[in-house]
C-alpha cells in the first residue's frame, strides 16, 4: 500500500510539470497563473506565423536529422564489430566508445569549443553542433544497436555467403534486414536526442540559432511565455511519439529475431 | 575411388594458438566422412576451411583438383549446414530453400520453385515451403537447412554438429536419414561431431582429432576394434586399460599382462608397431564376460569380485576386482533369460580371451 502511494507520487512528480505545458498553451491569457481563464488555440497560430522560430526549426530538423543519420551509421559499424568480431581489447574500446554517455555535457560543450574556436579557429556553424550531437548521440546507437546485432546468429552472414553471395550481399540480404528495426530506432532516438539538446547547442551555435536555444531567447519577454507552452506542447507530443516508435520497431525486431525482450528505453 | 578433397601439410595459427597441425587428408567422392574429437580439437575449424570461412596459415586445400587458396567462400563448391542451422528468420522456408539459386538468372521462375518443392519433398517437408522459418521446430530447421544446401547440388556437403541441438530420439531418427539422403545424393558429407556412437552408426570412414592432428583415420570397425593409441581407445567406446610388458616380438608378440600372466598374441593386435618393453593392453567391456550358474565356456576364466553394477535394463555394466590388476574390469552383460544381476561382493568368474586384447604403446 505505502509502495503504491510512493509510486503515485512519483509520476505525478514527473509528469505534472509536463502536463502544465498544454494546459496554459491553449489558456486565454499571457500570465502563466492559475485560474485558466478560457480555451484559446492563438499561440498555436502566432507559432505558424514566426519567422525566426521557423528559420530555428528548421536549423534543428537539419542537425537532428544528420546527427541521426551520422550517428547512427557509426553505430552500425561499432555494434556489428562488437557483435561479430574479437579483437584485443575489445572491452576496453567498447567501453571508451560509450563513455559520452556519462560525460556532463557543459564540458563537451565547453572542450568542443575550445578546440573549434582556439585551436583550429573554424567557425561556429550548424556543422559544430552537428559533431557535438553525433558525439553525444553515438553512444545511444551503439546501445541500441548492440541489441540488434547480439540478438544476430553471426552464421547467418556466413551461411549467406555459402550460397554463392558475396559479403556485402550477405550483410544487405540477410543481415540489414534483420537489424533494420534497430536502425530506425536507433535513428528515432537520435533525432530526438539531437532536437531537444540545448547545452551543446547553445555554446556551439553560430549566427542562426537552434529551436531550444531560441526558446531560451524567448524566455526573457513574459508575453511570448505562452507561445513557448504551445511549442513546448507541440515538442513533448512529438518526442513522446518517436519514442513510441522507436520502441514499438525495437520489440517487433526482437519477435522477428525470435528472441525475449531484454530491457531497452521504454 | 577418386580423391575429391585434399589437405596438404595445413596448419592454421590463431596468433599463438595453434589450431591445425600439419594436417595431411584425402577425402574421396561420394563419401560420408567424419571429423570426430572433443571440443577444441581443431575439428570445427578444419570444417571451416574447408568451407573457405578460415584461411589456413600454411598448407594446401584441393577441392576437385582445384586449388582453394584464392577462391572465396562463395565461390567454393561446398555448402554447409550450420550447428545453428542459420535458417534467416525473415524469409518464408520456401525463400530459405532457394536462397542459393539467386545467382542462377538462367533458370526461370517456374524450374526454381519446382526445385524447391523437390528439395524440401526429399528432406519430408513437402507443402512446407509458405510457411515462416522462425516457426518451425528445430528437427525442422535442420531438414530447412539441408534443403537449403542441397538445392545448389554441391560437390561437398559440410555439416557442423548437425544433431547436436535435437532431443535423442529425433538425433537417431536423422541420422537414419541422412544416411538416406547421403546415399540418395551420392554427394560427398563431411560431418563433424564430438559424439562417438554418431561417427560410427554413419561414417564409411572417420578422423580422429585431438588438439588440432589427427589421431587416427579409419573406418568405423578398425576404429573400434583397433584404436591406435590410448587416447583414441578412450574416447571411442568404453575401454579397460591393463599394465603389461613386450617380451619379443616376431611372427607374434610375447606380452605379459597383469593379471593374466604371460600371453602371445597376432601382430594385427598392434595397430602401431611395438617394441620389447612396457606397453599397455586394451580391451572392451563386452569382450570380456561373467561365467552365471549352469552357463558353460571354453575360453579362460579368472577369479573376481564385484566391486560395482550399473543396471541398463538391456545391459547391466559390473566393476570386477581381480587380484593382480590394479583397476576395476569393467565387464558389460548382456541381460538374458535366467541371468541374475550380481550384488556387489559376490564373486565372479570372469570369461576372457586374449584374442579381444589390443596391445598399445
Amino acid at each position: 500500500m505505502s509502495l503504491r502511494i510512493y509510486a503515485i507520487c512519483y509520476l505525478i512528480f514527473l509528469y505534472a510539470p509536463i502536463v502544465l505545458l498544454p494546459l496554459f498553451a491553449f489558456n486565454d491569457a499571457t500570465v502563466i497563473a492559475f485560474p485558466l481563464s478560457g480555451f484559446t488555440t492563438d499561440w498555436f497560430a502566432e507559432l505558424a506565423t514566426n519567422k525566426s522560430l521557423h528559420a530555428a526549426v528548421k536549423n534543428s530538423l537539419f542537425i537532428a536529422f544528420t546527427s541521426a543519420l551520422t550517428s547512427t551509421l557509426l553505430g552500425i559499424c561499432a555494434a556489428r564489430a562488437g557483435a561479430m568480431h574479437r579483437f584485443p581489447l575489445k572491452a576496453g574500446i567498447m567501453g571508451f566508445i560509450m563513455l559520452p554517455l556519462v560525460l556532463p555535457e557543459i564540458i563537451v560543450a565547453v572542450s568542443l569549443l575550445v578546440v573549434v574556436v582556439q585551436i583550429f579557429d573554424w567557425g561556429l556553424s550548424n556543422w559544430t553542433i552537428i559533431a557535438a550531437h553525433v558525439l553525444i548521440c553515438t553512444p545511444f546507437c551503439i546501445a541500441i544497436l548492440n541489441g540488434a546485432f547480439q540478438n544476430l546468429d553471426p552464421s547467418m552472414e556466413e551461411a549467406a555467403m555459402d550460397l554463392g553471395e558475396s559479403r556485402f550481399a550477405a550483410f544487405r540480404l540477410v543481415t540489414l534486414p534483420l537489424v533494420m528495426p534497430g536502425i530506425i530506432s536507433s535513428m528515432l532516438i537520435a533525432f530526438t536526442i539531437s532536437l531537444d539538446e540545448f547545452i551543446i547547442a547553445f555554446f556551439l551555435s553560430g549566427a542562426s540559432p537552434t529551436m531550444p536555444v531560441y526558446i531560451w531567447g524567448l524566455l526573457r519577454f513574459p508575453a511570448s511565455l505562452p507561445v513557448v507552452m504551445a511549442l513546448g506542447t507541440i515538442l513533448v507530443t512529438l518526442s513522446i511519439i518517436l519514442l513510441t516508435i522507436a520502441e514499438l520497431l525495437r520489440r517487433r525486431g526482437m519477435a522477428r529475431a525470435g528472441v525475449k525482450d531484454k530491457g531497452g528505453f521504454l | 575411388m577418386t580423391a575429391l578433397i585434399t589437405l596438404t601439410g595445413v596448419n592454421k595459427y590463431y596468433a599463438d594458438y595453434h589450431a591445425l597441425r600439419d594436417i595431411n587428408l584425402t577425402i574421396n567422392a561420394g563419401e560420408f566422412f567424419s571429423l570426430l574429437g572433443p571440443s577444441g580439437c581443431g575439428k570445427t575449424t578444419l570444417l571451416r576451411t574447408i568451407a573457405g570461412f578460415e584461411q589456413v596459415t600454411d598448407g594446401v586445400v584441393m577441392i576437385g583438383g582445384a586449388d582453394m587458396a584464392a577462391v572465396p567462400a562463395n565461390l567454393r563448391p561446398t555448402n554447409m549446414v550450420f550447428q545453428s542451422y542459420a535458417i534467416f528468420p525473415h524469409l518464408s522456408v520456401a525463400e530459405n530453400v532457394a536462397f542459393g539459386l539467386r545467382k542462377s538468372k538462367d533458370i526461370d521462375k517456374q524450374t526454381k520453385a519446382e526445385m524447391v518443392e523437390e528439395a524440401l519433398t526429399m528432406v519430408g517437408l513437402a507443402g512446407y515451403g509458405k510457411r515462416a522459418a522462425h516457426a518451425l521446430s528445430g528437427g525442422q530447421r535442420q531438414r530447412v537447412a539441408l534443403a537449403r544446401a542441397l538445392i545448389l547440388k554441391p560437390k561437398v556437403l559440410l555439416l557442423d554438429e548437425p544433431l547436436s541441438a535435437l532431443d535423442k530420439k529425433m538425433r537417431e531418427q536423422m541420422q537414419v536419414e541422412l544416411i538416406r539422403l547421403q546415399r540418395q545424393v551420392g554427394i560427398t558429407f563431411i560431418l563433424v561431431t564430438h559424439d562417438q556412437e554418431e561417427a560410427l552408426v554413419m561414417s564409411d570412414r572417420i578422423a580422429v582429432m585431438f588438439e588440432g592432428e589427427i589421431g587416427q583415420l579409419a573406418d568405423p570397425e578398425t576404429l573400434y576394434r583397433r584404436p591406435n593409441s590410448r587416447r583414441v581407445a578412450s574416447f571411442i567406446g568404453k575401454m579397460n586399460f591393463l599394465e603389461a610388458e613386450v617380451n619379443a616380438v616376431s611372427d607374434v608378440i610375447a606380452i605379459d599382462v597383469e593379471g593374466l600372466g604371460p600371453l602371445q598374441v597376432s601382430l594385427e593386435q598392434a595397430p602401431e608397431p611395438v617394441k620389447q618393453g612396457p606397453a599397455v593392453v586394451g580391451i572392451r567391456p563386452e569382450t570380456l564376460g561373467i561365467l552365471f550358474e549352469g552357463e558353460t565356456t571354453d575360453r579362460k576364466l579368472i577369479d573376481g569380485v564385484v566391486d560395482e553394477v550399473v543396471y541398463y535394463g538391456d545391459m547391466t555394466y559390473y566393476d570386477i576386482r581381480i587380484k593382480g590388476i590394479s583397476q576395476a574390469i569393467n565387464i558389460a552383460m548382456k541381460n538374458l533369460i535366467g541371468r541374475p544381476v550380481l550384488e556387489v561382493g559376490e564373486a565372479a568368474q570372469v570369461i576372457w580371451d586374449e584374442r579381444a586384447l589390443v596391445v598399445l604403446n
